[in-house]
């Protein structure tokens, strides 16, 4: 698998480090629930997932990587933030 | 039939022309008691137990593939129950007690060898950590025995002990009781069991949707037909979350895939399990003279079930520094299965908020050794609407209530289990 982080351009995986699911939200709220949700509930797609990873043994930038989790195909990455819709 | 002796000198006389499949092959009825989804180790132990132990026989095991195509057909067949946490020792020990008997009572060879489970310490506080282990078994009633260096050297003298070992070996936690079974026996042999007291095999049929009156489940949408049932367990651990999504819950697990490994066919090399203590490394030797090997995780959510470069590599790394006579050996095949992690490392066996849905999910790396009770257990959970002493701890809500059965103490991130 190959990654492309966007200040040092395509890296073998081995440079990332994972840190899972890029969509999941810190509650503004003190709701157990939402905090349930927030700690432990994953949606686990069986297909393109938004994830996050660190360049660790690079820039060590955190960036979102748009990745399909059954073919490990990677459509995109980007910095946080970068995208509106996040 | 009954496989014996007897029946085989039978057969053999009559050119092994008259032996029967050893289930059938029905078609799906439109109504069951108990439907199991998921025919791979734990939804045929279940199957098998509902039958044995309650009496419930108008069940079928819904399987999208083969009988035991999953991950009961790709682990490394490592059997043990060398857990600290109560939950899990009471759970595994009940475990490892079946698997003692299994053979006799399934009348089929699983083939479970207690040939010892050694891990090695390599630092002096590892050695600590496996003292106070092994102190934890013994209360809880398991074997354990704390071996120093010069003990682990008699007991495994091929590893490195030499003055150049990366991590140089301070001792070993055996639990003289672990060991191996042969994964496939182990499917089969439930499945035939199963089979005989009419439970139905359904095969090449994919669950797709459930049917459900307001918070009541009533049935399946399958690539064979409408099923009902008032019961459905799932036990489809690596892609429990694709299903239960389907439903609007959404689980404390992430799936990763686990690779292993098996060399080409050595003569008797090694005489147990021994796993590495200074990274992820596990290896034993089959029947057929193979070496059996496996490591970390992928490390990365994934559902493809084959392997990626890097953890091969990382692998036997790990088994390069523990056995450095590996290093001429050549690996055979490599595969994946896919891991439902769970958020603490511990099985998920409960009821949930849907009547008549039941769930057995969340194996991480240790579904195999768990198949006779978990099955035991699912099945109790399933006859008796509410959970067996030993699952009764295994449940959804004990991560927003705080009781996480955490084993490695290593927090709500997955991949660490």
């Amino acid at each position: 698998m190959k990654i492309k982080c966007p200040y040092c351009g395509v890296r073998d995986q081995g440079e990332f480090s994972y840190e899972g699911d890029a969509t999941i939200k810190r509650p503004q709220t003190d709701d157990a629930d939402a905090w349930r949700e927030y700690v432990y509930s994953r949606n686990n797609p069986r297909g393109p997932h938004k994830e996050l990873w660190s360049h660790i043994a690079g820039c060590r930038a955190w960036i979102v990587v748009e990745r399909n989790t059954l073919t490990h195909e990677v459509y995109n990455s980007y910095l946080p933030g970068e995208n509106k819709d996040d | 039939m009954r496989y014996s002796g007897f029946n085989l000198i039978k057969n053999a006389l009559s050119g092994h022309k008259n032996w029967q499949p050893a289930w059938r092959d029905p078609e799906p009825k439109s109504d069951y008691d108990v439907l199991i989804i998921g025919g791979g180790g734990h939804g045929l132990a279940t199957a098998y137990y509902l039958a044995r132990n309650h009496g419930i026989t108008n069940v079928a095991v819904l399987e999208k593939g083969y009988l035991g195509g999953g991950n009961v057909g790709r682990n490394t067949t490592i059997v043990r129950s060398n857990y600290m946490l109560k939950a899990n020792a009471h759970f595994y020990e009940h475990s490892l007690k079946l698997w003692e008997g299994l053979s006799q009572d399934l009348n089929y060879n699983v083939m479970f060898s207690q040939r010892g489970v050694l891990n090695l310490a390599h630092t002096p506080g590892q050695m600590d950590a496996y003292a106070r282990r092994a102190n934890a078994m013994r209360l809880n009633g398991i074997d354990a025995e704390l071996l120093d260096r010069e003990q682990t050297r008699q007991f495994i003298p091929m590893l490195d002990y030499s003055e150049n070992a990366r991590f140089p070996i301070a001792g070993g936690l055996l639990q003289p009781r672990g060991g191996t079974a042969r994964h496939d026996a182990v499917a089969w042999g439930f499945a035939r069991g199963a089979d005989l007291r009419g439970v139905d095999m359904i095969q090449n049929c994919e669950v797709t949707g459930f049917l459900r009156d307001g918070n009541t489940i009533q049935g399946v949408e399958t690539t064979r037909g409408t099923i009902r049932a008032k019961k459905i367990g799932l036990a489809v651990a690596g892609n429990t979350t694709t299903l239960t999504e389907k439903l609007g819950m959404r689980l404390p697990i992430e799936s990763h895939v686990l690779q292993a490994f098996v060399t080409e066919g050595l003569k008797p090399f090694i005489d147990t399990v021994v796993t590495f203590g200074a990274g992820h490394f596990y290896i034993s030797q089959s029947d057929k003279g193979g070496l059996v090997l496996g490591g970390d995780l992928d490390y990365y959510n994934s559902y493809a079930q084959r392997g990626n470069l890097p953890t091969v590599e990382h692998v036997l790394e790990c088994g390069m520094a523990m056995l450095p006579s590996l290093s001429r050996i050549r690996i055979l095949r490599h595969w994946g299965g896919v891991m439902d992690m769970s958020m603490d490392g511990s099985p998920i066996i409960t009821k949930t908020s849907i009547k008549g849905l039941y769930l057995n999910c969340g194996w991480c790396y240790g579904g195999f050794k768990a198949t006779p009770a978990s099955g035991w257990v699912f099945a109790h959970t399933i006859a008796n609407d509410q959970p067996h002493e030993y699952n009764a701890a295994f449940t959804l809500d004990r991560f927003e209530k705080g009781y996480l059965i955490d084993e490695r103490g290593a927090g709500p991130v997955p991949k660490a289990h």
